[in-house]
């Protein structure tokens, strides 16, 4: 997905003069064509991410379009008030891009996992949140973001992830769920960077005689009502997966709207993160394994739920 | 630059009435809505009487050009200030000022965002403005627009980390359309400031972090509107301007007296404040 990004990141800033690059030191060599293009467009803005942000935020309240990036951490929860307060209360179109979604970084440990982002960045007035599954939407999402007049999120995962789409997704848009798959005896909404491990699981559930639809959920705020509403009416048992925390994530979110709508619930199955730091090394596949976010044993809680 | 011989060229009487007109009003508007900061706002009247009716390069009819110089009131707190600028200068009738902190209204204690014209960012939580300051700069030079930006801080909020942050920031980037004034009022919400983290020496700090320091009495309006005016300097560097005020500064009872952080005027304490403001 990074490496998406900085391609499209170029091109935009080819087809766009609004939009500058603000680098929290990171993405070494990473950015090269894009500040051999658009020198002054392109800031390092050093290990100072309030700054940071209070900076995309008084670019954005002046007529341009920054992107901030860094390490999921350093660009949510560090500088959170800055978010907070200089870009979403001020309305500021300023676009966030974190790298580094969930487990990604798992074996740098818990200072760089990411399984609380989505829950503090959705809890601001003005923000969208968009999880990209993978490298294809990374692009479609940073364009949409650039259409929008508000703050919007965009969380990634690392580099080098299985693409699942064959191009930018036409129809992409940031609310709008995208059916990647079909079935009819479970639903799967995945969002993030875990859609190649969904794929995974409904190949598994296949082999089995279970057919599932999987859907890319890459907005979490505002949620795509319309495909929630006709995924719990049509399926007996519907599903959430992301790598983050079961607290505040898209599956906390869809609980929410269940709660508050009046829907009929069917069963409904939460695959995440628990309320925990993840202490031992490894990597992700390691990580999503022990925290029962691999393939295998995610299909067989979805098989035993449909029993 | 020679303070002294710019300062003659300037109409400074105008100015010190300006500053005076300011700090009535902020005492009313206290006395009116019972609103604490009364102390944080009067030192801060001379360097933002300077700013509008000296330095700044604005139009009240149209409040959104581009090309404006920004004025950040980063110590937020001082809000009354701000208000009553603003509505002086014709940024919105005076009588908008009698909504402070009613029910309803736009002019909340702390400087609203997107609300109200004039008021270039919302602040309240301190350390925010310069930050903000420097990409209000930096958006000016990459579209080649020569604007000023000023961020007015106040000495408790070089607590904040954000604050040296930004310093070092604008300094590696040579913003020198930017400037910070510093109201150095030697107190902050509970304590002296410098008994509370170690702010001196101030002026050499921020020469430290790169910028282009220089003090002023700040309560001399005609020194302050004159380093004010003459951003960028020839330095090549961001200005910022250390400032020593007086808490409280204009209303004898009230001057270096910390208990007026967060206590209002009673009626006759107004009446009173204005005769020693000679508005009476």
């Amino acid at each position: 997905m990074r490496n998406a990004f900085a391609d499209e990141l170029t091109k935009l800033g080819n087809e766009d003069p609004r939009v500058v690059m603000l680098s929290g030191d990171i993405g070494n060599r990473l950015f090269d064509k894009f500040r051999a293009a658009h020198e002054s467009r392109f800031l390092n803005c050093g290990v100072a991410e309030q700054n940071m942000m209070g900076v995309a935020a008084g670019m954005a309240m002046s007529g341009l379009r920054p992107i901030a990036y860094t390490i999921t951490p350093f660009i949510t929860s560090r500088c959170f008030e800055q978010i907070r307060v200089d870009v979403c209360y001020q309305e500021a179109p300023v676009i966030i891009v974190a790298v580094g979604a969930g487990m990604s970084y798992a074996g740098l440990g818990p200072t760089h996992h990411s399984c609380e982002d989505i829950a503090i960045l959705r809890s601001l007035p003005n923000m969208k949140v968009v999880c990209p599954a993978d490298a294809w939407e990374v692009r479609a999402a940073m364009r949409a973001a650039l259409k929008q007049d508000n703050p919007v999120y965009i969380r990634m995962g690392k580099k080098g992830e299985p693409v699942v789409h064959a191009g930018i997704p036409a129809d992409f848009a940031i609310g709008k769920a995208i059916t990647v798959e079909e079935g009819v005896d479970v639903c799967l909404l995945s969002t993030g960077n875990m859609l190649p491990e969904v794929m995974h699981t409904a190949k598994l559930l296949r082999d089995q005689g279970i057919t599932a639809r999987v859907v890319s959920f890459h907005t979490v705020k505002p949620l795509d009502e319309a495909c929630l509403a006709e995924a719990f009416s049509r399926f007996k048992l519907v599903a959430t997966i992301e790598e983050h925390s079961l607290i505040g994530g898209l599956g906390a979110a869809v609980s929410e709207w269940l709660i508050d709508g009046e829907v009929k619930i069917s069963k409904f199955l939460r695959f995440g993160t628990p309320d925990a730091f993840f202490r031992l090394s490894g990597e992700q596949e390691y990580a999503r394994e022990q925290l029962g976010l691999g393939a295998e044993h995610m299909a067989q809680k979805i098989k035993a739920a449909l029993a | 630059m020679n303070v002294q011989a710019a300062k003659a060229n300037l109409d400074v009487k105008s100015l010190e009435d300006a500053a005076r007109r300011l700090r009535g009003k902020v005492i009313e508007m206290s006395h009116a809505a019972g609103s604490a900061h009364l102390g944080s706002s009067l030192s801060c009247c001379d360097i933002v009487a300077a700013a509008y009716w000296h330095v700044l390069h604005i139009d009240p009819k149209q409040p959104k050009d581009e090309l404006r110089d920004r004025f950040i009131l980063s110590k937020g707190h001082a809000a009354t200030t701000i208000y009553s600028a603003l509505a002086f200068r014709s940024f919105y009738p005076e009588s908008l000022l009698e909504t402070y902190t009613k029910d309803g209204g736009k002019l909340a204690e702390h400087p609203p965002a997107n609300s109200l014209p004039g008021v270039e960012a919302a602040t309240g939580s301190l350390g925010h403005g310069l930050p903000i300051g420097n990409g209000m700069a930096l958006a000016g030079r990459i579209k080649g627009q020569k604007y000023r930006v000023y961020a007015l801080m106040s000495d408790g909020e070089c607590n904040e980390g954000s604050v040296w942050e930004a310093a070092m920031f604008a300094a590696a980037q040579n913003l020198e359309n930017l400037c910070v004034i510093i109201d150095y009022n030697k107190w902050q919400a509970t304590a002296r400031s410098n008994e509370t983290l170690a702010l001196a020496p101030l002026r050499e700090k921020w020469e430290a972090f790169g910028w282009d320091a220089v003090e002023v009495d700040g309560h001399d309006i005609g020194a302050v509107a004159a380093l004010m005016a003459n951003v960028p300097n020839g330095s090549g560097k961001p200005v910022a301007i250390v400032a020593h005020t007086v808490k409280g500064k204009g209303v004898s009872f009230m001057e270096d007296d910390n208990n007026w952080h967060y206590r209002a005027p009673t009626a006759e304490e107004v009446v009173i404040s204005h005769k020693e403001l000679g508005l009476a």
